[in-house]
């Protein structure tokens, strides 16, 4: 396996996730500090300020009328952020990716799209670079190992999400989004032996996604191989602060930007 | 006061809208470069590139800029390079081999080696050369597969890195300014960087 920290002095990365419906952020309510929480802008600011080392993005609209807001979304959170920009959710060709990074995202995030026609992920590589293209995988436990399922978990695709996460870096995938459908939502912990499965296999950043609820859990996913961690709930509902879990994590022997 | 001029040179694929907001916020006018002799006439003039050097040299000899550019950086006059823009000073990288570079910095850009994650995608940490007065130690965000081995003397003093090997995370001379890092996208260590630049560089 390839450690992130091997004679490397990156540092792992905290990644507050928006999920964005018709251009509003919808999780949160602790944010007194906030005239408006639900404002996108506001919401990504107040994490930088807090330490975070890049903000993702994920339009869960369901239309395509409320996904129309996304570009004016990221052209907004771009005006005012000083650190990287990931955007994804409902993107389906090279074209919708142009218009994102266009927008301002530093990189942008396939999944359904890629499952389908994986060339896109060649596509965005060569266009926009390796660097700027990010593969989200939704994994999920069968038979002793991961499927690859889409539509929020609900249809299976038969692919093997560790083959599938390897074929995406050959085609140019500089990072994989790797979310366990089984822990999302549960706070129970991200999936390590997923995570250690995935990033023993692929050559570029695995960023945990799924299962956060306490403090403990990010550095255990950074310990099975993850070199960033995204969470939602547990920042919007001010359970804690990007920079206490930082804290934490530097106390607990993790390189962390502070 | 009008705020000043700042023209971005498009290598195609480079994300401008990041570096275009960065330089906003920094009280600065971005422009986008569209004539050869604007190369030659821009007080300030930025080259980010993302993608392969390859494609950054097709098209900016395409577009005729390739000259003008490396007349005005041997000149000295202030230009800030990022990433790929940074590869582009060196005598040419290993991830495009029949492709020179401009020769100002010396050595090839090579790729990381296996023992790392190749892209390194994420925020390292950056060391000044003992005689580098310009910039305290930091935090910048990369994105890239490939690296400068070697930081150029003559006048130059840099910022170093390590990601497997030790690298040339940035290197100025007098206002001319090349980073290996996205200073955009480096918060307020970055930001204070491009202030630094556009104020007036390591005269």
């Amino acid at each position: 396996m390839v450690a992130p920290g091997r004679c490397s002095m990156i540092t792992r990365r905290i990644l507050p996730c928006l999920d964005v419906d018709d251009g509003r952020v919808v999780k949160g309510i602790q944010f007194q500090q906030l005239r408006d929480a639900g404002d996108p802008t506001e919401r990504a600011t107040e994490y930088e300020r807090q330490g975070a080392d890049e903000i993702v993005i994920l339009d869960i609209s369901a239309t395509p009328e409320g996904r129309g807001h996304q570009l004016e979304v990221v052209r907004a959170v771009r005006h005012r952020l000083r650190i990287p920009l990931s955007v994804g959710g409902g993107v389906r060709t090279a074209e919708d990716a142009r218009c994102l990074l266009e927008a301002g995202a530093d990189k942008v995030a396939v999944n359904t799209a890629a499952v389908q026609s994986p060339a896109l992920v060649n596509e965005m590589a060569e266009r926009f670079g390796s660097q700027s293209t990010v593969v989200a995988i939704d994994a999920q436990r069968a038979n002793g190992s991961w499927g690859v399922v889409v539509h929020s978990g609900r249809r299976s695709t038969g692919r093997d999400a560790i083959a599938w996460a390897r074929e995406v870096c050959e085609r140019g995938a500089g990072e994989i989004l790797l979310t366990s459908w089984d822990r999302d939502g549960t706070r129970q912990g991200y999936d390590r032996e997923l995570l250690s499965a995935v990033s023993a296999q692929v050559p570029v950043p695995v960023i945990a996604s799924g299962g956060a609820g306490k403090i403990e859990h990010f550095g255990e996913a950074f310990a099975a191989g993850a070199a960033a961690v995204l969470a939602a709930s547990l920042f919007h509902y001010g359970e804690t602060t990007v920079r206490e879990l930082k804290q934490r994590l530097a106390e607990s022997g993790f390189e962390v930007r502070l | 006061m009008t705020a000043r001029e700042v023209y971005l040179v498009s290598t195609g694929t480079a994300n401008l809208a990041s570096v275009e907001a960065a330089l906003i916020r920094c009280g600065s006018q971005p422009r986008r470069v569209e004539q050869p002799q604007e190369i030659a006439q821009a007080e300030l003039l930025v080259v980010p590139g993302v993608g392969t050097l390859a494609a950054a040299v097709e098209r900016l000899a395409e577009q005729r800029f390739l000259e003008p550019l490396a007349e005005r950086i041997r000149q000295g006059r202030p230009t800030l390079a990022i990433c790929v823009g940074m590869q582009l000073l060196a005598a040419g990288s290993e991830e495009s081999p029949d492709t020179p570079g401009l020769g100002i910095l010396p050595g090839r850009a090579r790729r990381f080696p296996t023992t790392v994650q190749v892209p390194q995608i994420g925020w390292n940490r950056v060391v000044p050369d003992p005689a580098n007065d310009w910039i305290e130690e930091g935090f910048a965000y990369f994105a890239n597969s490939y690296y400068l081995p070697e930081a150029p003397d003559d006048g130059w003093t840099s910022l170093q890195s390590e990601h497997g090997v030790r690298f040339v995370a940035a290197t100025a001379r007098g206002r001319v300014l090349a980073c290996q890092f996205h200073p955009e996208l480096s918060g307020e260590w970055g930001q204070s960087l491009l202030e630094w630049w556009l104020q007036g560089g390591a005269a």
